[in-house]
C-alpha cells in the first residue's frame, strides 16, 4: 500500500519538479562541500555559500507572494531585517546563558516567528489594497522597519533590558552592562552560526513547505483568489484569511533567510544596500528573472545574481557592464517570444505557460 | 414553503434605480427562468441574489433563512452558487482542480495538515479526487481532468463552471445565459445536461437566458423583467403569450 502511494506521489508532476529541485540542490552542496574540503574554494566564494542561500530563501518566500497570491511585494527586505535583528538579539543577549544549539534553535524560531508576526499585522492593513498601491505600501513599510532599526537601542544589564530611540546615553546602563542594539551600527558580534549545511537544509526545508502548501487545499484556494477573486467568492472561499495566511508564510521564510544572514555577519546593520529597498527589489529581480511562480527558478537566479558580481571581481572596471548584460540575457532567455518559442521545442519546461495560456483565454 | 423567496428587492446605483420592487418565489425542485431585454437588470439580480452587490431595500429568504446583505461566500455556504456571463474559471488551474476548489468546504483538512502531509492530507485528497471525477464524469469532463481550465474549448468551459458551483452542494443554482455563444446543437446539449443535473444533484434552478428555445423548452415558470421592474410573471406558456411581453421583449 505504501509503495504504491509513493509511485503515485512520484507520478505527479509537480512532485517530480520538486524532487529535481532537491537533487540538485543536493548536488551542488555535495560538490561545494568537496571543493571546500580540497581547497579549491576561494574565501571569497566560501563567504558567499551562506548569503546565497539567505537570498534563496528571502526569494522562495517573496515568489510565494507576488506568484501564487499574485500580490507585488516591494518590501520583503522588511520582513528579512526582522528576522536578522530579532534572532541576533536573542543570540547576543543569550550567549553563555544558553547553550549554541539550542540557543541557535530557539533564535531561529523567535527571528522566523516575529518576521511571520509583522507579515500578518502588515497584511491586515495592506491586503485591501491591491496592484500598485499594494507595493507602495509594502515599500513604505520596509522602509519603516529599517528606519526604526537604525535609532533603536537595546541593552541589557543587571536590571534587566534597556530600551532608547534616542542615543546609547539614555539608555542609563549600569557599567559593564551590554550594549545588543547600537542604532546605526546595528547588532555586532553575533555568533556566527549559519553554517552551509544548516542554510542547505533551512532552504530544502523551505522549499518542500512550499511546494506543499501551493498543492494543498490552502494552497488551490490561494490560487484560485489569485485567479479569479470574485468566482472565489462564489465558490465559498473566504479571501481574507486565505490571503493572510499565505501573505505571513510569505513573510516567515523571508524571516528565515534573515536568520540565516544575521548568524553569518560579524556586524549586522539595517543599511539600503542590506535591507533597504535596494534589497527589496533585488529580491524581486531574483524572483522575476527566475520566473514568476518556480521556486527553483528563484534559487537558481539568486545564486547566479549573488555570485555572478564577486566572480567578475578579476574584470574589475567591466564587472557592472558584463553583470547587466546578463541580467538583460536572462530576461531574454525567458520572456522573449522567440526564445520561449525554441525551449518548448526543445522540451525545456517554460514558467510561461501560464502567460500563453492567458493568451489563448483572451482569443476566445 | 418556497425555497426562495425575494420581497421587494430594490437597488439604486447613485441615481439610478437599477431593480425596483423585484419579487419572486421558487418553490423547491424548480426549473425557473428569468428573461428580458439587455439592460433590464437580471444579472444585477443574480449579484444581489449571491451578494457581490448589496441590495438597498428588501429581503432574500433562502430555505427561511433571512440572507440579505451577508457576504458572497456565507451565501454560498447558505445554499446559493452561480455561473457568470461571462465565464470566470480559475484558468491557471486543472480541470480537476477547479472543481476541487469547489469542493474546498465540503472536504477539511487544516493548512499545517497540507504542509506537513499528514495521513489525513492523503485520505481526503483521494476522496476530494473521487467526488471531483465523479461530477466531472456527469458533464463527461472526466477525461479532461487534467487540461488547463483556459485551454478547454468554450462550451466545455462553460459546463465546468456548472460542474464547479455544483461542487459547493447548492440548493440554488443561477445559471447566467448558459447558452450564450453556443449554436443550436450544444443548446440542445445543454438543455439535456441541465434536466440531468437537476436530477442527479437534486437541486433547484433559476436561469437567465435569451435563447427562447431552451426557455420554452424546459422552464417551468417565468418572471420578465423590464426597466429593472417585473413586467409579468407566471407559468412559461402564460408569460410567453402575454401581449405586454410580446411587445417589450419578444416583437410582434
Amino acid at each position: 500500500m505504501k509503495k504504491i502511494n509513493k509511485l503515485a506521489l512520484f507520478a505527479n508532476k509537480s512532485n517530480q519538479r520538486l524532487f529535481t529541485t532537491i537533487l540538485v540542490i543536493l548536488v551542488l552542496y555535495v560538490l561545494m562541500t568537496i571543493l571546500d574540503g580540497t581547497g579549491n574554494l576561494s574565501s571569497l566564494m566560501k563567504g558567499l555559500l551562506v548569503p546565497v542561500c539567505a537570498y534563496s530563501l528571502v526569494a522562495v518566500g517573496l515568489n510565494l507572494c507576488v506568484g501564487y497570491l499574485g500580490e507585488l511585494s516591494l518590501g520583503h527586505a522588511g520582513f528579512m531585517c526582522v528576522g536578522a535583528f530579532s534572532s541576533a538579539f536573542f543570540s547576543k543577549a543569550f550567549v553563555g546563558i544558553i547553550p549554541d544549539v539550542p540557543r541557535f534553535i530557539l533564535s531561529l524560531l523567535i527571528g522566523t516567528a516575529l518576521a511571520a508576526l509583522f507579515g500578518f499585522l502588515i497584511a491586515i492593513p495592506v491586503l485591501r489594497l491591491s496592484g500598485d498601491y499594494l507595493a507602495i505600501v509594502t515599500l513604505a513599510f520596509g522602509e519603516i522597519i529599517k528606519n526604526v532599526i537604525n535609532v533603536l537601542y537595546v541593552g541589557v544589564d543587571s536590571q534587566g533590558l534597556h530600551f532608547s530611540m534616542k542615543d546609547m546615553m539614555s539608555l542609563g546602563m549600569e557599567p559593564g552592562g551590554k550594549i545588543i542594539i547600537n542604532g546605526a551600527q546595528g547588532v555586532t558580534g553575533t555568533p556566527r552560526q549559519s553554517t552551509f549545511t544548516i542554510s542547505v537544509v533551512l532552504l530544502l526545508l523551505a522549499i518542500v513547505i512550499t511546494y506543499n502548501f501551493v498543492n494543498s487545499r490552502t494552497g488551490r484556494a490561494v490560487k484560485a483568489i489569485r485567479d479569479n477573486q470574485i468566482a472565489a467568492e462564489t465558490v465559498g472561499l473566504p479571501i481574507t484569511k486565505y490571503k493572510l495566511i499565505a501573505f505571513t508564510l510569505s513573510a516567515a521564510i523571508a524571516g528565515v533567510g534573515g536568520v540565516l544572514y544575521a548568524h553569518n555577519i560579524s556586524s549586522l546593520t539595517a543599511t539600503t544596500n542590506t535591507f533597504g529597498y535596494n534589497m527589496s527589489i533585488m529580491i524581486l529581480v531574483y524572483v522575476v528573472l527566475g520566473g514568476i511562480g518556480s521556486f527553483s527558478g528563484s534559487i537558481i537566479a539568486a545564486t547566479i545574481l549573488t555570485l555572478l558580481p564577486e566572480m567578475l571581481r578579476g574584470l574589475s572596471n567591466y564587472r557592472m557592464l558584463i553583470y547587466s548584460v546578463v541580467l538583460i540575457m536572462l530576461m531574454l532567455f525567458n520572456w522573449a517570444p522567440g526564445i520561449l518559442k525554441w525551449r518548448e521545442a526543445h522540451g525545456i519546461k517554460n514558467f510561461k505557460s501560464i502567460l500563453k495560456s492567458k493568451n489563448t483565454k483572451e482569443v476566445q | 414553503m418556497s425555497l426562495l423567496e425575494v420581497t421587494n428587492l430594490g437597488i439604486s446605483f447613485g441615481g439610478l434605480r437599477a431593480v425596483d420592487e423585484f419579487n419572486i418565489s421558487i418553490d423547491k425542485g424548480q426549473l425557473y427562468g428569468l428573461i428580458g431585454p439587455n439592460g433590464a437588470g437580471k444579472t444585477t439580480v443574480f449579484n444581489m441574489l449571491t451578494g457581490i452587490y448589496k441590495p438597498t431595500d428588501g429581503k432574500i429568504f433562502l430555505d427561511g433563512v433571512d440572507i440579505t446583505g451577508k457576504r458572497t461566500a456565507e451565501i454560498n455556504k447558505a445554499g446559493i452558487a452561480r455561473t457568470f456571463q461571462n465565464i470566470r474559471l480559475f484558468g491557471d488551474q486543472s480541470v480537476l482542480d477547479n472543481v476541487k476548489i469547489g469542493l474546498h468546504n465540503s472536504f477539511e483538512y487544516s493548512t499545517a495538515t497540507g504542509i506537513f502531509r499528514l495521513p489525513k492530507y492523503f485520505a481526503t485528497e483521494k476522496k476530494m479526487d473521487e467526488r471531483a471525477l465523479e461530477i466531472l464524469s456527469v458533464f463527461g469532463l472526466d477525461k479532461d481532468a487534467d487540461v488547463l481550465a483556459s485551454n478547454l474549448p468554450y462550451g466545455k468551459q462553460r459546463q465546468l463552471e456548472i460542474a464547479r458551483a455544483l461542487a459547493t452542494n447548492p440548493k440554488l443554482l443561477l445559471l447566467d445565459e448558459p447558452a450564450a455563444g453556443m449554436n443550436p446543437n450544444e443548446t440542445k446539449d445543454l438543455m439535456n445536461t441541465i434536466a440531468l443535473i437537476r436530477k442527479e444533484f437534486d437541486v433547484t434552478i433559476l436561469l437567465i437566458e435569451h435563447d427562447m428555445k431552451l426557455v420554452s423548452g424546459i422552464c417551468e415558470k417565468l418572471t420578465v423583467l423590464n426597466f429593472g421592474r417585473v413586467l409579468s410573471q407566471g407559468e412559461t406558456s402564460t408569460v410567453l403569450n402575454d401581449p405586454e411581453v410580446i411587445k417589450a421583449y419578444l416583437g410582434e
